[in-house]
């Protein structure tokens, strides 16, 4: 089980609302270092919420953050940075326009004399983080993105986001609108990044996927946590089972939502 | 842990047999791209996919000069190609501030009156006794007014959420107010003459031969030197160069299109000196844009603002400064357009400066819809415009003919830029 030093990332009994919805209630949460931990839950379970406060956008209302066993606050976009923690969001944020290298850079440019771009050397490291991860696909970092498919931009998101030093890094539907070779390819990419002993947080709303590549999986029911699973101990029908039907604490408002089965 | 995601540390040992950890494939981009061949077919690939580059200007450009050198025989004389370079010397140089602002996914609509302001300002302090400034100082006074503009009209763009085409809008009508409000003010016939010899100098004086020459020379030296260094530095750090074939070729084609533009220019008076001050500015900007840390976030803001902002860029700061140097360059062209003239009148500005202007940065290959374009497209844009002003005012077509062919290049342009975007938005979305 996971001991102190193993968890990266623990959020206790954190809380939020937005006006009267209660997005996400007590939720407990934990991502160890070098595991593939998998958010799933119907829509409007608080999944987005949940990773978006951690990644700074809204912070918690109530509850504690713990990373890397000592305790954070986390107040916006830059501090989730300083700490390491990377989301790579479903629309990927990546400028069309410029290339690869561009990109993966964006923001953090390399300089010589302090405004000069230092080309070769943000172009061998985009070449070494990428061919670290093992992403053959680009026929050239020089591609300008538009020119990428699905998948290969996904693979230059994920690059980047683990350019930086970074400890945690949370995707958000990474193979959405990929097909099957592709979602393969980005999923291999996910295990590689658990490999180096990064956590990741992956939402999915394919539990196949789910099934794929993480270790734990944790369901979300209506802004609370239903059940935190062991993926070798566990089949689908469970998941789902607990994404549908999952026994809250609290019941808030109506019952009726629980009702609509998504497979 | 931090050395694990080291991106320089080497590949991680995965536990994956299947895929080797450094599985480049040995036809990678350095094997295609060494040869001259592979160099061409990766650009015609790029032309196919949207990329067009400078491709359909230099057809534009071949095609015009071919037309007109056979309507009129006056259109290809040495004499016609210097004052061709003068008429289009500002419209360039304003014309490189609209490629900014059109890089960042903007427009400018007030660069016209902005630049009749700067020109107006820097005349008003160069009057003798009133207040008879020098040359340098009022020069240096209408670029900070210019600029100014500039700033004022981003913050509200910026701060208050407007889009650009109305604050400059408003903009256009409010300098031309400002315009006729400080000619007519200063002068009762409404036209203020400049009475500073350097500056009338600017835009009606010109290199001495030699000089020419030399200057033609140091620029295509440069351009070698800058190329070479930077392949040099892709091989020192295991990267692949450009092929020295290639760079070989492009100094070779710059060299004769400068020097033959420089012959052509000292068989009649010289290079003009608005030639200089534009090949200055032009050089300055295009490293700004290609090689600087701003320019790179010009371009990332005109692609994707909501991904530049999410990457830590100030989004609203380089719109700002692209404002500012937009306001900049229109000064420097409004001095250009008021040196040529040697006066300032109530109707600077007007006419269709703001037409050509767009239309030059347009035609020369800038995507009105942001984040592509270069900064040379600026000069190429002028040189089409400027021609076919030229060969219809030779010709001496009626007004109403030079708008409707001047506007239907224009919609050419624009119509090459959208079916352009559509190839790269097709090639993009395999």
């Amino acid at each position: 089980m996971a001991t102190v030093d193993t968890l990266l990332l623990e959020c206790r009994n954190v809380s939020k609302a937005f006006g009267a919805v209660q997005a996400l209630y007590r939720v407990d949460f934990e991502v160890r270092r070098g595991e593939v931990m998998a958010l799933v839950g119907d829509n409007g379970a608080g999944k987005s919420t949940l990773i978006k406060s951690i990644a700074g956008i809204y912070p918690f209302d109530e509850g504690e953050v713990f990373f890397e066993g000592s305790y954070v606050n986390i107040h916006g976009p830059r501090d989730a940075a300083k700490y390491g923690i990377e989301v790579v969001y479903q629309d990927l944020a990546l400028a069309d326009n410029l290339d690869v290298v561009a990109n993966m850079f964006l923001g953090r440019e390399r300089t010589r004399s302090g405004f000069v771009l230092d080309e070769s050397s943000m172009e061998s490291a985009s070449r070494e983080t990428l061919n670290g991860l093992s992403v053959t696909t680009l026929r050239s970092v020089r591609q300008r993105v538009a020119g990428l498919s699905g998948g290969q931009r996904q693979a230059v998101a994920v690059a980047k986001s683990v350019m930086w030093d970074s400890r945690l890094v949370i995707l958000d539907e990474p193979t959405a609108a990929l097909g099957v070779a592709q979602t393969r390819q980005v999923l291999d990419l996910v295990r590689r990044l658990a490999e180096r002993d990064l956590g990741v947080v992956i939402i999915s709303h394919n539990l196949h996927d789910v099934f794929e590549c993480a270790d734990r999986i944790t369901v979300l029911r209506l802004g609370q946590r239903v059940a935190q699973l062991e993926k070798a101990k566990t089949t689908q029908q469970e998941v789902v089972h607990a994404i549908t039907a999952g026994t809250l604490d609290q019941v808030p408002g109506m019952e009726a939502a629980g009702a609509a089965a998504d497979a | 842990m931090t050395e694990h995601v080291d991106p320089s540390a080497p590949p991680a040992v995965t536990a994956d047999v299947d895929e080797p950890p450094t599985p480049r494939p040995p036809e990678g981009e350095g094997a295609s791209t060494e040869t001259l061949a592979g160099f061409a077919q990766r650009w015609w690939q790029g032309v196919k996919t949207g990329e067009l580059g400078s491709l359909p200007i230099i057809v534009g450009l071949a095609v015009i000069v071919v037309i007109f050198g056979l309507l009129d025989d006056t259109f290809l004389t040495e004499r016609n190609f210097t004052n061709l370079l003068l008429q289009m010397a500002a419209i360039a140089t304003i014309a490189i501030g609209v490629v900014f602002v059109l890089l960042i996914g903007e427009i400018d609509l007030s660069v016209a009156f902005v630049s009749a302001v700067g020109g107006v300002v820097m005349t008003l302090l160069l009057r003798p006794d009133d207040p008879g400034w020098p040359w340098w100082l009022a020069i240096l006074a209408a670029l900070l007014v210019t600029t100014t503009i500039g700033f004022l009209q981003a913050l509200v763009i910026t701060k208050a959420g407007v889009p650009s085409f109305v604050v400059t809008l408003a903009g256009l009508l409010i300098w031309s107010g400002v315009v006729l409000i400080l000619t007519t003010q200063a002068s009762t016939v409404g036209t203020i003459r400049i009475q500073d010899e350097t500056v009338v100098r600017i835009a009606n004086d010109f290199l001495s031969d030699a000089a020419g020459w030399i200057l033609g020379a140091v620029a295509v030296l440069a351009y070698a030197l800058a190329q070479l260094n930077t392949a040099r530095q892709r091989r020192a750090s295991g990267l692949f160069g450009k092929p020295l074939s290639v760079i070989v070729l492009q100094v070779v084609g710059l060299a004769v299109v400068t020097f033959a533009a420089v012959w052509y220019c000292n068989q009649d008076r010289g290079v003009p000196y608005a030639i200089l001050v534009l090949i200055v500015f032009l050089i300055f900007w295009s490293f700004i844009a290609a090689r600087t840390r701003f320019g790179r976030h010009v371009y990332a803001v005109g692609g994707n603002a909501e991904a530049s902002r999410r990457a830590g860029i100030n989004v609203d700061r380089v719109r700002i400064a692209v404002f500012m140097i937009s306001g900049f360059m229109a000064g420097v062209g409004g001095i250009m357009l008021a040196s040529r003239l040697r006066s300032v009148a109530t109707n600077t500005g007007g006419g269709q400066l703001l037409l050509l202007v767009i239309a030059a940065a347009v035609i020369g290959g800038t995507s009105l819809f942001g984040g592509v374009g270069r900064v040379v497209s600026a000069l190429l844009g002028a040189l089409v415009i400027g021609s076919i002003t030229n060969g219809m005012d030779l010709l001496g077509l009626a007004s109403g003919t030079k708008f409707v062919i001047t506007g239907l290049v224009l919609l050419g342009a624009v119509l090459i830029d959208a079916l352009a975007k559509r190839r790269r938005t097709a090639s993009g979305a395999v």
